[in-house]
């Protein structure tokens, strides 16, 4: 009786963020048929990577963003500005692309020091204080390109987002080295639920049966080499998916095992609660924003590179794609509740959507109607899933 | 007399509970009907049957208001039969003012549809003259206290022309005086022909105004006690309720107070928005190993100030004065600093100070002893949760699992998740402050038993609460707070319920 009570509770907790791994397979499904399997062509699975990893990038920050409480409304601002400033320092300066990386960064570390300044210390709510920073980044963006578009960028910068690693270990057809650095990482991961596994049972926590437990690795694992052999059949490894994989293991990592992590929850469930359990919020809620002008750093030398320059406009409503991926994942509107792995999946299943229907060749009208109500339609998800929750008690 | 309600079995169900199984409850006109049971018994899921908040259809059985039965869809129907139902959590407007909230839904209208702001005001004040509080209809709802915002509720629940009050635990935030207020306030309406029915934890309120009591317990009718006729004591109710004899109210205990642990001087703390006004006057105390030490006073005395100013500067500004463990000065500027030094603050308000709803009971206990838990910022899960599995079974939170949401647990298993966590901090001082508000009996009993486990292993413990009899039943000394000043203290053998009000009232001596 209890264990199944516990088993239900752990199955409504699990729905809003399993619902999204549904939906996310039943959309990649319904467009490969409208597509006649265009969707999952080597080539175009390589441009889906491509064209949304700035935005994934954006959304790591953001949802963390969310999880606390806030939202940061300058994020597509930041992604020019530092941007701007790559362009400048490497094209108009001549330096090495690197350089242009560390002042990007660096800027990027400094806007976000300065939001995180007015919304922990002064206490004014982040939304005004980055719709402000939204303003002030794009006029800083066109003083700093003084008004017109830097390109192009050296070959080196370009291969940021444009370059692949391939051939390293030759091919026949396909790619083998990005097949092998897949196998790697699966091989790992493997290991890392192997190990947690066994730790769970050695505090006697309960887990799912081995076969079960198998079974669910050996699906996550062809599912894997399935996307990475695509990928070998096109161009190879991006690099900019190195960049991704990274940095989505290492938020995943702060989110859910660090103390850092634990207080943005705590944060953003009860703010009193967490203030009065010693959690130094100003503190986190620094840092947080600090954090995401590093991200919107990354996503901007990544948008600067794919785009093989600087423009006064660049990254314009990145803010609210990066924001919807974090809601289409399942992050709480009112903070508290939220995953990286989530709002990554919701990132795609945007870039999905967008990337199906321009193969459809659907008007963009249309597309931007149809993500609307997709937004529209998860977080609406989202609250009748609390209500559920809470009419249960 | 003749029945104004008649709920005839009454069974309403939740997916895997039965709430309620064939309650019955009958009401007679004019009389002031109370309902007890321990939480979670189903009283609350009972008024919201009846006043339509679970509407027709949601539930079996027949509700029959005054002599037909009624189906309500939504409050309003029950509402427009004149039945009004006030939550424990007031439902006032604070930014508006006491006219516009007494009508609020209900506006004054008049010549072409607009409000008519003299009718609304001065109708409003002939209501406040009702309940009898003296405030102007102007007056935002934010300025008053808890006290007069209740008033206000029930001046609004008769601007619709209340034939039913129910009243969902009315006292429950009151001091003393304004229950006592409220509860004259009921027999005045019951003089004007008003039926209340009336839920309430105290039961020395009810057997004060009560005309009958109907107890509940697991979702079923127990009795209904004609308070009149069968000379109902309190232990009588509690019996009802529990289903067993509670002897003592209060589990025996014998202090074996050692040195002393904390030593309070000259504390003095100023409102944080209103530098001018003192809170907390000079106020001094101390608190041994082992002893469990008791702040009494009204509310606005000054004991939640006095405990949360000492708990990392939480509340007030211009703080001064000195702290001592142990003999030695310390510093608690931060909450940070002051769980470092051994100091444990326990909130008086549970939800929304206390605990993080929407997580788990694992990461509620851990929350403010990360530290002990990481390594180099990373948290070690799985001892955090053998730590929670710990205190689920010693403090016997009634949960199957530790992954449990902490916003589903009873109010006493809260409470219990929310003294693991202090406790899991390994405090020398434990500050409570009213640890047993909003829980029932039963629950009641667990948490003053886990208290003398904790003076019996060396705490020092300070209690603060509003119920005198508790503060008897389990402190080994009493200090009395009064307008932000400590006017005494009484050793358990001679404080009494009299001598502590008279110490908790006592006005600043020829100043």
């Amino acid at each position: 009786m209890t264990a199944v009570a516990g088993l239900k509770d752990i199955f409504t907790r699990n729905l809003r963020t399993s619902g999204i791994y549904i939906a996310f397979v039943a959309i990649i499904g319904l467009f490969t048929i409208l597509t006649d399997g265009m969707l999952l062509s080597p080539g175009n699975i390589t441009n889906i990577v491509l064209q949304y990893s700035y935005i994934l990038i954006l959304a790591i920050g953001m949802v963390i963003v969310i999880i606390a409480g806030h939202i940061d409304l300058s994020v597509g601002s930041v992604v020019a500005l530092t941007g701007a400033v790559a362009a400048v320092v490497v094209i108009k300066n001549g330096s090495p692309w690197w350089l242009g990386v560390l002042a990007a960064l660096a800027v990027g570390l400094l806007v976000g020091a300065w939001q995180g300044f007015w919304v922990a210390f002064v206490g004014i709510p982040a939304f005004i204080v980055t719709l402000a920073g939204m303003l002030l980044f794009r006029g800083m963006t066109l003083q700093v390109l003084e008004n017109v578009s830097l390109s192009p960028f050296p070959a080196a910068y370009q291969k940021i987002a444009g370059g692949f690693l391939n051939g390293i270990l030759g091919g026949n057809g396909f790619d083998v080295f990005t097949l092998v650095i897949f196998a790697i990482a699966i091989a790992g991961y493997a290991f890392s639920q192997l190990r947690a596994r066994q730790a769970r049972i050695k505090y006697q926590q309960a887990v799912e049966s081995f076969p079960l437990f198998v079974l669910k690795l050996v699906l996550i694992a062809a599912v894997v080499m399935a996307f990475a052999y695509q990928l070998s059949r096109s161009r190879g490894l991006p690099i900019v998916l190195i960049i991704l994989g990274v940095l989505i293991l290492a938020y995943q990592i702060v989110t859910t095992k660090t103390v850092f992590g634990r207080h943005v929850y705590a944060i953003g469930g009860n703010l009193h609660a967490a203030e009065l359990s010693g959690v130094k919020v100003k503190k986190i809620n620094f840092w947080i924003f600090v954090n995401m002008g590093f991200l919107a750093a990354v996503a901007g030398v990544v948008y600067s590179s794919r785009s093989n320059g600087a423009q006064p406009q660049a990254g314009n409503m990145f803010e609210l794609d990066a924001i919807a991926a974090c809601f289409i994942g399942g992050a709480s509107t009112t903070g508290g509740v939220g995953r990286v792995t989530g709002a990554m999946v919701g990132g795609l299943i945007m870039g999905v959507m967008s990337n199906g229907m321009q193969l459809m060749g659907i008007d963009q009208s249309v597309q931007q109607m149809v993500k609307g109500l997709v937004l529209l339609l998860a977080v609406a998800f989202d609250i009748y899933n609390k209500r559920r929750a809470g009419a249960a008690r | 007399m003749s029945t104004i309600l008649e709920m005839q079995s009454i069974t309403k169900t939740f997916p895997g509970v039965k709430a309620l199984q064939d309650v019955n409850l009958v009401v007679e006109r004019g009389e002031i009907h109370a309902i007890c049971g321990e939480n979670g018994a189903g009283k609350s899921t009972l008024m919201k049957v009846l006043s339509g908040v679970y509407p027709h259809g949601t539930y079996d059985g027949r509700i029959l208001f005054e002599g037909e039965e009624v189906a309500f869809g939504s409050i309003n129907d029950s509402e427009d039969k004149g039945i009004v139902i006030i939550h424990q959590e007031l439902a006032l407007v604070p930014y508006l003012s006491v006219a516009e909230n007494i009508f609020l839904g209900n506006e004054q209208r008049g010549a072409g549809g607009l409000i008519d702001w003299n009718r609304t005001n001065a109708e409003a004040a002939q209501l406040l003259a009702r309940v009898g509080l003296d405030e102007l209809p102007v007056t935002p709802v934010g300025q008053l206290g808890v006290g007069k915002q209740q008033l206000i509720e029930i001046a609004k629940a008769l601007s619709k022309k209340v034939k039913l009050l129910i009243l969902d635990e009315p006292t429950a935030a009151l001091n003393d005086n304004d229950s006592e207020h409220l509860l004259e306030l009921l027999r005045q309406l019951k003089d004007h022909g008003i039926t209340s029915i009336m839920i309430s934890h105290k039961l020395n309120e009810i057997a004060e105004i009560a005309d009958s009591t109907t107890i509940i317990r697991d979702g079923k009718t127990i009795e209904t006690l004609d308070m009149l006729r069968d000379g109902v004591t309190q232990e009588r109710i509690i019996r009802g309720m529990v289903g067993r004899d509670l002897e003592h109210r209060y589990p025996p205990h014998e202090s074996t107070p050692g040195e002393e642990v904390l030593r309070v001087e000259d504390w003095t703390v100023h409102h944080p928005t209103q530098p001018d006004r003192v809170v907390v006057d000079n106020a001094s105390f101390s608190v041994r190993a082992g002893e469990i030490v008791g702040i009494a006073g009204l509310m606005g005395a000054g004991r939640t100030e006095l405990a949360m100013s000492l708990f990392g500067r939480t509340y007030g500004s211009d703080i001064r004065g000195r702290v001592y463990l142990r003999g030695e000065e310390i510093r608690t500027r931060s909450v940070d600093e002051a769980i470092g030094h051994g100091i444990a603050y326990a909130t008086e308000d549970r939800k929304k100070y206390g605990l993080n709803l929407i997580e788990d009971i694992r990461t509620n206990i851990s929350a403010a002893s990360l530290r002990k838990l990481s390594r180099l910022g990373f948290v070690n899960g799985n001892e955090e949760i053998k730590v929670a599995e710990d205190y689920r079974k010693s403090m016997n939170i009634k949960s199957p699992t530790v992954m449990a949401l902490a916003g589903k647990l009873s109010g006493g298993n809260q409470q219990k998740v929310v003294l693991s966590k202090w406790i899991y901090t390994d405090p020398d001082v434990l500050i409570l402050d009213e640890p047993t508000r909003g829980i029932d009996v039963g629950a009641k009993y667990e948490i003053y038993t886990i208290i003398n486990r904790l003076a019996d292993q060396g705490k020092a413990i300070v209690v603060i609460s509003s119920e005198l009899p508790e503060l008897l039943g389990i402190c080994d000394r009493i200090y009395t707070l009064a307008f932000g000043r400590v006017t005494g203290q009484l050793p358990r053998g001679e404080a009494t319920q009299e001598s502590l009000m008279e110490l908790m009232t006592k006005e600043r001596e020829n100043a």
